[in-house]
């Protein structure tokens, strides 16, 4: 090793490490080490002063042997002491030891510190350098709060020399991504921009990376960094290839700083200045027809270094997205890698190529690769690159090519790897939705991506597949065809037997003209099935038979048998053995034409943001979907679901729904068995204990029948999957708004209306409550006609309300439309007594400003109110019961609206007691009685309201079993007269 | 952005490794040894990016020995991929035909190469040529760095 054994080398320590490298174990070398370490620590410790030599030799033994791996816990102080050496090579030992192996031991580091403020100070460049270096590789936020003002100062001296001013910026970038808080901006700043325009093309590069990090938080203060780039840039560009002497690598000029002031010119719009903007399209062109230069070399670092300005330059352009005519170059120089015989290159010219094809002025030019692209596909032979094929080919996608682009991908899927199998199956489902023109295409496609790919079709995208298919009429007689072609597979996967279980279930009828595929014909085609699949596939089968029943009544006797049987009665799996049970007796109780309401057709599908593409957006980072997110490409898309309108899906479902059967008003013990099957999961949440005698089938309740659960099985249950909600705990969110109590009073007697209205948003509220259990709704309407981003409510429980109420909600869209109204389904459970509402706070961005909205929620204790109606008699000792003086709750107050008898009959009606007549003596009061549901307790309340119209006063007494519900009830009532 | 920087040969064993993000001491040594076996699975046809985890790593190998680069995505990969090249020329041309056993035995020049090399330090994670080309043209030999070992 010539270069390193002449000179004025460490004799001891060339041979250490040459002892090191002959030993023949691991134990030999630690012995070495040893007795290494024994020698230099007698050294150190010895009486005799070393001399400087020495030290580094020592020192630089050390840190050899830290850098085997052993631990060094000495050495430190000979390690600082040579940095006060005026010797070169000794400092720089001494540095590079602390840089390696810096600890935070406090008293190092003032010493250190010292040291390097000493070398700060010196004007001697090299020692400069080296502290500089130092700072800069140890980092830490201590060296950033001791030096950070210094370094600016540095940087701009116009005495520093070129070597100082490079390692000063790269330092100070260094802290400054650190701890940006400690770099001081200042009127240095404007200084560093100067730097561009430095001789040294050292200083140059360092100056740039440092502009390129600060101009990100502050744009403003560095655009004047733009016109120094571009002259400097053109300057670059337009030398000879050995111009710039030192800077020229493989007779390319300066290729680095370049890539660098490409870089930085991406942080800032195209220049406005007209002259400025004419120099930087001159260098982009001259880049661009350099590349069809022969090549000066031909070494491959020659055109690599030149191509790394190349795809800079592309990315500029790209950036810009302003000149038409860069960009089909661009494209067209891409497209020359893109058969180019690096694989590198083929690589990067596809992923170029992929941002390209978002650009409306290249998007032509991009598909005239079309060819090459798909060919890149079936015969490149690394993935990753056959990856970027499927991006690209995915981004260029339009309709005119999307049959080809499908069909393609199709054909790739069969032997895709299966690392991004899944990836093409989402981007073929939504090319296929997406550009769909006829939907039988569509329904072709889908099932053939079940078919290649079962297993990486995901539930969202066969859901999106039932969802168009009920949606449109006019393909759901294909659908049902193919699905019955498909199912007469001998091997079929589990997830076409879900769609084809599904499919014939609700269009069924549509082919059973056909004596091929006639009701018994479909059904043993489904049931040769069965046995094969998992549990939640035999489940749709079993609602699919159901139906069947309705639509065939040919095929009852059949199915009834197949329900009836042993293996699904007395089934293992509760769920299963709950439908054949419910199916069986929903088939034999209930006449045809309940049967025909109860399994109505699904109704169409409200739409939503299509799942399947907020699944590839999870998947893949930005740019993998972007060519679908921007729709100004091809404005006039027409998605499949687009014409359909949103329709509130308060029309019947398929399930069994208790309520249905028309045995509503049959007294509780001819409920149907299914409530008292295993497991509630079908049984309507309302259908609590034997349904009140005094309730009767109310309009109220053909609203709650509606709101029922959809059967597991719908889709809809399945994606918009009820998820407890979401608590981001009251340090999340604001503090509710100052009118919201106010807003919460309104309700407090009546259970619909407008929650909430502003300029851009309106709230609006349905509910119902029964005994502790409650469902709302609530209906958000933008009011503007733009579109909400991120729109997200939540409900908190602030304080231990968590434990006293249970709120369960629905997911809505992230989107609202401008004009649009979503709802959420709030499914509330009383646990317990509680006092305070819950919280619903909204969330969304509007126009890109952040909004943040916190209601309570109307719900109070008194929703849970179940009327009770008594004889006086009953009344009277019951009062007395409740005799505790901490029971009762009185108010007197003034009347805050007119005193009408009928509007506060009302009032108390809405309240939810009932109210009793011929109780109280003086006819003019008013006397109520109510039970208080809750889970876990029941609360028994009386009241009293006595009006004085004289003096426009009240007088209300509470008397209810607990202390801070009398309270409480009192003070909500008193507020609404 | 570079994020780290790392010199492993076939065997896996980590001969330079340099981060300029925070990584956990020990998740270190799980990172590295997930990179080198990326690195090893693949094949002369394919191209010399990965994409890993959420940044890319751009390797060149030389030998036995592997130097792997992660980056972020706004990172020029080619830019990389030639300067790690330029790197390499430079331990060349100290060395004279550089080897792996080079980077072993003379940890600490290596150290201080890199260093130089990138820029005169570390902390920048920014490729500047000045380093580069101050090393090309030999003040590196003039003994700049003075570990003559």
């Amino acid at each position: 090793m010539p270069a390193v054994s002449k000179g004025d080398g460490m004799r001891g320590l060339a041979v250490f490490i040459s002892d090191i490298r002959n030993c023949k174990s691991k134990e030999a070398e630690i012995k070495r080490i040893n007795k290494e370490l024994a020698n230099i620590r007698s050294k150190f410790k010895g009486d005799k002063a070393l001399d400087g030599y020495s030290k580094k030799k020592y020192v630089c033994k050390l840190l050899f042997i830290f850098l085997l791996g052993h631990d060094i816990d000495f050495g430190h102080m000979e390690a600082v002491n040579l940095l006060s050496s005026n010797k070169y090579t000794e400092k720089q030992i001494g540095y590079l030891f602390i840089s390696v192996l810096v600890n935070s031991n406090s008293e190092l580091i003032r010493l250190i510190n010292n040291a390097i403020k000493n070398d700060l100070a010196s004007r001697n460049p090299t020692f400069m350098c080296l502290a500089l270096h130092c700072i800069a590789n140890v980092g830490s936020r201590e060296m950033g709060e001791a030096f950070a003002a210094d370094i600016p100062r540095i940087l701009v001296a116009g005495d520093s020399m070129d070597s100082v001013k490079q390692s000063a910026a790269l330092c100070l970038l260094r802290l400054y991504k650190a701890s940006p808080d400690l770099v001081p901006m200042g009127e240095w700043t404007a200084r560093v921009v100067h730097l561009l325009n430095d001789q040294h093309m050292g200083v140059v590069t360092a100056a740039v990376s440092l502009i390129t990090c600060l101009c990100k938080k502050n744009p403003d203060d560095f655009k004047t960094c733009i016109s120094l780039a571009v002259s400097r840039l053109s300057r670059i560009v337009s030398s000879a290839s050995t111009d710039l002497q030192d800077y020229t690598y493989y007779f390319v000029p300066a290729p680095w700083l370049s890539v660098k002031l490409l870089r930085l010119l991406q942080s800032y719009p195209p220049p406005e200045d007209a002259a400025v903007k004419g120099r930087l399209v001159e260098c982009l062109e001259t880049v661009l027809n350099k590349a069809q230069e022969p090549p000066k070399s031909k070494k491959v670092q020659h055109s690599n270094a030149k191509n790394a300005i190349l795809f800079e330059t592309i990315s500029l352009i790209i950036h810009y997205d302003s000149e038409p005519n860069l960009l089909v170059r661009a494209c067209n120089q891409l497209g020359q890698f893109l058969q180019h015989r690096e694989t590198n290159l083929r690589y990067l010219a596809l992923e170029s190529m992929c941002t390209l094809a978002s650009s409306e002025f290249s998007h032509e030019a991009v598909k005239t690769h079309i060819d090459t692209v798909i060919n890149a596909l079936k015969t490149e032979r690394d993935v990753s690159v056959r990856q970027r094929a499927a991006d690209l080919l995915y981004a260029m996608c339009d309709r005119s090519n999307a049959k080809q682009i499908v069909s393609e991908m199709l054909r790739y899927l069969e032997t895709a790897d299966y690392a991004i199998r899944e990836e093409i199956v989402l981007k073929v489902a939504i090319l296929a939705e997406k550009y769909a023109v006829d939907y039988s295409w569509y329904v072709d496609t889908i099932l053939n991506l079940i078919r290649i790919a079962g297993d990486y079709v995901s539930e969202e995208v066969w859901y999106r597949v039932l969802q168009i298919v009920t949606n449109r009429d006019d393909v759901q007689g294909y659908a049902a065809k193919t699905v019955f072609e498909a199912l007469q597979a001998p091997a079929c996967h589990e997830n076409m037997v879900k769609v084809g279980g599904y499919i014939l279930g609700e269009f069924g009828n549509l082919i059973a003209g056909d004596p091929r595929s006639s009701p018994p014909v479909q059904f043993s085609l489904l049931h040769s099935k069965f046995h094969l699949c998992s549990v939640a596939t035999r489940a749709l089968l079993l609602s699919t038979y159901i139906k069947f029943i309705n639509l065939f009544p040919e095929t009852k006797a059949t199915i009834q048998g197949v329900l009836r049987a042993g293996s699904q009665l007395r089934n293992a799996d509760v769920e299963l053995q709950q439908r054949a049970v419910e199916y069986l007796t929903l088939s034999s109780v209930a006449s045809t034409d309940v049967l025909a309401t109860v399994l109505e057709e699904m109704p169409p599908f409200p739409e939503r943001e299509s799942s399947i593409l907020a699944k590839l957006k999870r998947k893949k980072g930005p740019g993998a979907a972007s060519a679908l997110d921007d729709g100004r490409r091809d404005p006039s898309s027409n998605d499949i679901n687009g014409g359909v309108e949103p329709t509130p899906s308060t029309v019947s479902t398929p399930s069994p729904s208790a309520d249905l059967l028309g045995l509503r008003a049959a007294p509780p013990p001819a409920a149907p068995p299914a409530s008292a099957g295993a497991g509630n999961l079908l049984v309507d949440v309302f259908d609590g204990p034997a349904a009140q005698p005094s309730l009767g089938p109310t309009p109220e309740e053909a609203f709650l029948s509606e709101l029922e659960p959809p059967a597991p099985e719908s889709p809809m249950a399945l994606l918009a999957d009820p998820v407890p909600a979401a608590d981001p705990g009251p340090e999340d969110i604001g503090p509710p708004i100052p009118e919201a109590d106010e807003l919460l009073n309104k309700f407090v007697c009546k259970n619909n209306g407008v929650l909430f209205e502003n300029q851009l948003l309106q709230i609006g509220v349905k509910s119902e409550f029964r005994q502790n259990l409650g469902r709302m709704y609530l209906f958000y309407g933008n009011k503007t006609s733009v579109q909400f981003q991120n729109f997200s409510p939540t409900v908190v429980h602030p304080g231990d309300l968590q434990t006293q109420l249970a709120v369960q909600t629905k997911r809505v869209a992230a989107q609202v439309d401008g004009g649009a109204q979503v709802q959420q389904v709030l499914n509330i459970e009383c646990l317990r007594d509680f006092l305070t509402p819950p919280l619903l706070s909204v969330r969304f961005r509007y126009g890109g400003a952040p909004q943040a909205l916190t209601l309570k929620l109307p719900v109070t204790i008194n929703k849970f109110f179940q009327p009770t109606e008594m004889a006086a008699q009953d009344f009277f000792q019951r009062w007395k019961q409740l005799s505790l003086p901490q029971q009762e709750a009185q108010k007197i107050f003034k009347a805050n609206h007119p005193m009408d008898a009928e509007v506060t009959k009302a009032k108390l009606l809405g309240f939810g007691s009932a109210l009793l007549d011929n109780v109280d003596p003086n006819p003019e009061n008013f006397v109520g009685a109510g039970i208080i549901q809750t889970k876990a307790l029941q609360v028994g309340c009386l009241l009293r309201l006595e009006p004085n119209a004289q003096a426009q006063m009240y007088r209300l007494t509470l008397r209810t079993s607990k202390e801070p519900v009398s309270r409480h009830l009192c003070e909500l009532l008193a507020q609404q007269f | 952005m570079i994020k780290f920087f790392l010199m492993v040969n076939k065997q896996g064993q980590t001969r330079l490794s340099k981060y300029y993000e925070h990584v956990d001491v020990n998740k270190r040594t799980l990172l590295e040894t997930e990179v080198i076996k990326s690195c090893l699975s693949r094949s002369n046809e394919q191209c010399s990016f990965i994409e890993y985890k959420d940044f890319k790593l751009i390797y060149r190998q030389y030998a036995a020995l592997f130097i792997v680069v992660g980056v972020n995505d706004t990172e020029n990969e080619m830019a990389i991929y030639e300067f790690i090249h330029n790197f390499v020329e430079v331990l060349d041309e100290y060395f004279s035909r550089v080897s792996e056993l080079d980077v072993s035995f003379f940890n600490t020049v290596f150290h201080s190469t890199w260093q130089a090399h990138s820029s005169t330090e570390i902390g920048s994670c920014f490729i500047t040529q000045a380093g580069v080309q101050r090393c090309n043209h030999g003040s590196l030999h003039a003994g700049s760095l003075g570990l003559k070992l």
